[in-house]
């Protein structure tokens, strides 16, 4: 399959491996935080612990837009879903995140009507399908599903759809990135940059990394092959003590980005003052809005959701996950109380959570690691 | 007069409600019908929790299997709701060694399902039993509310012929032995997601909906006493199958992961949506662990067979991990390869 067998290919991932090994001196630790929860899954699904040197910790980051929704969140699109007359769509990964009451598809179980749609514009064409009932889009993601989200607002005025609206939950990765190299345990030589956050905002946004923290940022694709190469490219600039922000990805991302999609973030979305985030708390400036223009379509003005903050659960910890902190079986409920089958904590839900990933392919490791 | 004492035992099923999870074949589904299910019907036969149920009669070893079929849509590419009941019981008789004798079948019908529907399920059923060499020769039609069942449902029963040639338990399986995978897979699952028509992807796809008894009659009779174990991974895929196989033996499962064989179009779905293929199910495929010593035989008996060019060896039964399924790749990669959990939906990047 093109854009994918040749990132597989057995022969040059065991040569881009032999460099890595050949690049990293023995005589450190490389502590390279992947960012997004698309390249842990990859990074587990694919196996790379295995080609990399004992010395390369990755730590995983905050990318995994359902795993920094924080529970009031979820009560709250789920109270939408309880209203009579609503239909609720998310997309699959919400569907196992455990609200106070239960995930969505318990709810769901129980009667609520609640659609899982692969895109924003299917929930508009529910909308319109169902002209007597109010769809509502429970909205998440980074950089990477907003513009989708916008241009469906975008859509749905030009239609003049009056059942449809947007629980807004995008969050930008930036701030979320700040808030890790802020942290006072921050222990990361580099970053393995987001990828197809990248392909809307471009290079340019992480060049403070680089330049204020003196860490190496390489915006990486998914692949195997990408993110080996990605590593690859951060101990070389470590080792030639560099610090700049490079694109491994550039068959997707742009250095500049993708300008109309932010041309409709800008004309829908604007920044919240705060935000809450899964174990990373309130960040400032960290997520968006619906603009006034829009009040029509954004549920938080339609319904009056209970806003409500609610505690992680006790034990939990998986903001010290998110932060790379703790490896997910070093959290005290990992693997016991909290599983796929009954996640606590959201990043044992999405398959991009960390937890999830290292439950699903790498169990055998930490039992031979124990 | 005898007083009757309650059966129950403590049924360790802690869901409140039931869920499409339970339905899925995975972990949810062995959760509800070995915890709630099997802890009031406990039997030693029901306790094998095998495809099928094989009772002596008279000396003769017969298996007995029931399934239920609740596709939606009713026909997708490649098959139909009548050719996969038919199919399915069969497969499930197939694996358990036995060659097929007879088939019940219920019809579960909605009011308002036209008669011209119903029709060419029947006859998707007759054709199918034919072309196996089995009569349907029962079974009972009931009629529910309209929006009650998707247009209709079946339920079947089948029963077979052990074959005393082979014995067929999971517990006899060695390091060593070999994985044998019938043919490409993901096919059945992913015709049926995109079939509902609810993801806007279209791909040249069909089920794979058919009967494995000409496949498995090849193989026991190239290399019975090498047939171990086998199966026909439907619901919940490859990797719910092997993890069943493990985990009442002291072994694991090694699979090498670029020898899967699945075709570029499930391939391309499941990359595109996130799912696993070895989650996916199948409708025409079985796995059978065979000895090492018989493996080249066994693939070319099934090979042998049109229908089974694909055949291919995917794994080896190791002594460690234990009670896993691990995935190899082709640079040594390594990764757990668990039973599917919850139901496949799709991720959003």
């Amino acid at each position: 399959m093109k854009y994918v067998d040749e990132f597989r290919d057995a022969g040059i991932i065991s040569g881009v491996a032999r460099e890595i090994a050949r690049t990293a001196k023995p005589s450190r630790l490389y502590r390279i935080m992947e960012v997004c929860g698309g390249h842990t899954h990859s990074i587990y699904r694919h196996g790379l612990r295995d080609v990399l040197p004992a010395n390369i910790e990755l730590v995983h980051g905050p990318g995994c837009p359902v795993c920094v929704l924080p529970t009031g969140r979820v009560d709250d699109g789920l109270a939408i879903a309880a209203r009579e007359n609503v239909i609720l769509t998310c997309f699959g990964d919400m569907m196992r995140v455990p609200g106070t009451k239960g995930t969505p598809l318990e709810l769901k179980a129980r009667g609520a009507d609640i659609r899982m749609v692969y895109s924003p514009l299917d929930a508009l064409r529910i909308a319109a399908s169902n002209p007597e009932k109010h769809v509502c889009f429970f909205a998440i993601g980074f950089e990477t599903t907003a513009p989708s989200t916008a241009l469906t607002i975008l859509r749905a005025q030009e239609l003049g759809v009056n059942n449809f609206s947007v629980f807004c939950n995008h969050v930008t990765i930036v701030p979320a990135m700040r808030a890790i190299l802020d942290s006072p345990d921050m222990r990361i030589d580099g970053f393995v940059g987001p990828g197809h956050v990248s392909s809307i905002t471009g290079c340019r946004p992480y060049e403070f990394i680089a330049r204020d923290y003196g860490k190496p940022v390489v915006v990486s694709g998914f692949e195997p092959l990408d993110i080996l190469e990605s590593i690859l490219l951060i101990l070389r600039q470590l080792d030639a003590g560099e610090a700049r922000v490079e694109n491994q990805y550039k068959r997707i991302v742009p250095w500049e980005g993708n300008p109309p999609a932010l041309m409709a973030l800008a004309r829908v979305f604007e920044l919240r003052p705060y935000f809450e985030w899964r174990g990373l708390g309130f960040i400032s400036q960290s997520a968006l809005s619906i603009k006034p223009d829009f009040a029509g379509f954004d549920a938080e003005k339609l319904f009056n959701v209970p806003g409500v903050r609610v505690t992680d659960p006790r034990g939990a910890q998986c903001g010290e996950v998110l932060k790379g902190v703790l490896k997910p079986p070093q959290c005290k409920l990992f693997g016991t109380e909290c599983n796929p089958e009954h996640p606590v904590g959201a990043l044992m839900v999405s398959s991009e959570g960390a937890c999830a990933a290292y439950y699903r392919y790498a169990m055998h490791a930490s039992a031979v690691e124990a | 007069m005898t007083v009757l004492q309650p059966v129950r035992k403590t049924p360790h099923f802690a869901d409140t409600q039931i869920e499409m999870a339970h339905g899925a074949g995975g972990i949810a589904s062995r959760r509800l019908v070995e915890g709630l299910i099997g802890s009031y019907l406990s039997n030693p036969i029901l306790q094998t929790f095998a495809d099928a149920a094989t009772i002596s009669v008279n000396g003769s070893n017969v298996a007995t299997t029931a399934d239920g079929f609740v596709v939606k849509p009713l026909r997708f590419p490649g098959g139909s709701i009548g050719e996969l009941a038919v199919n399915g019981t069969l497969n499930d008789l197939a694996v358990s060694a036995a060659k097929p004798i007879a088939l019940m079948a219920t019809l579960i019908l909605e009011a308002g399902l036209p008669t011209s529907t119903l029709e060419s399920e029947v006859e998707a059923m007759a054709i199918a039993a034919r072309k196996a060499g089995v009569c349907i020769v029962g079974g009972d039609t009931k009629v529910v509310e309209h929006g009650k069942a998707d247009g209709m449902y079946v339920s079947t029963f089948g029963i077979g012929l052990v074959d005393g040639r082979v014995r067929i338990d999971a517990a006899s399986i060695q390091p060593g032995d070999r994985i044998l995978l019938s043919g490409p897979i993901g096919a059945h699952g992913i015709t049926i997601l995109l079939a509902r028509g609810e993801l806007d992807l279209q791909a040249d796809l069909v089920s794979d909906t058919r009967p494995v008894w000409p496949f498995v009659s090849a193989l026991m009779d190239r290399c019975a006493s090498g047939v171990r174990w086998m199966r026909d991974p439907t619901r919940g895929g490859v990797a719910t199958s092997l993890n069943e196989l493990v985990r009442g033996t002291a072994y694991g499962v090694a699979l090498y992961e670029d020898c899967v064989p699945m075709h570029d179009a499930v391939r391309g779905a499941c990359e595109l949506l996130g799912l696993d293929p070895l989650h996916i199910a199948n409708e025409g495929q079985f796995l059978a662990v065979v000895a090492a010593e018989h493996a080249d035989a066994a693939l070319a008996a099934v090979r042998g067979v049109a229908g089974g060019e694909e055949a291919i060896l995917i794994g080896e039964v190791r002594a460690e991990p234990k009670q896993r399924v691990i995935g190899i790749n082709g640079y040594g990669g390594t990764r757990v390869i668990d039973m599917l959990v919850g139901d496949p939906l799709p991720r959003i990047c």
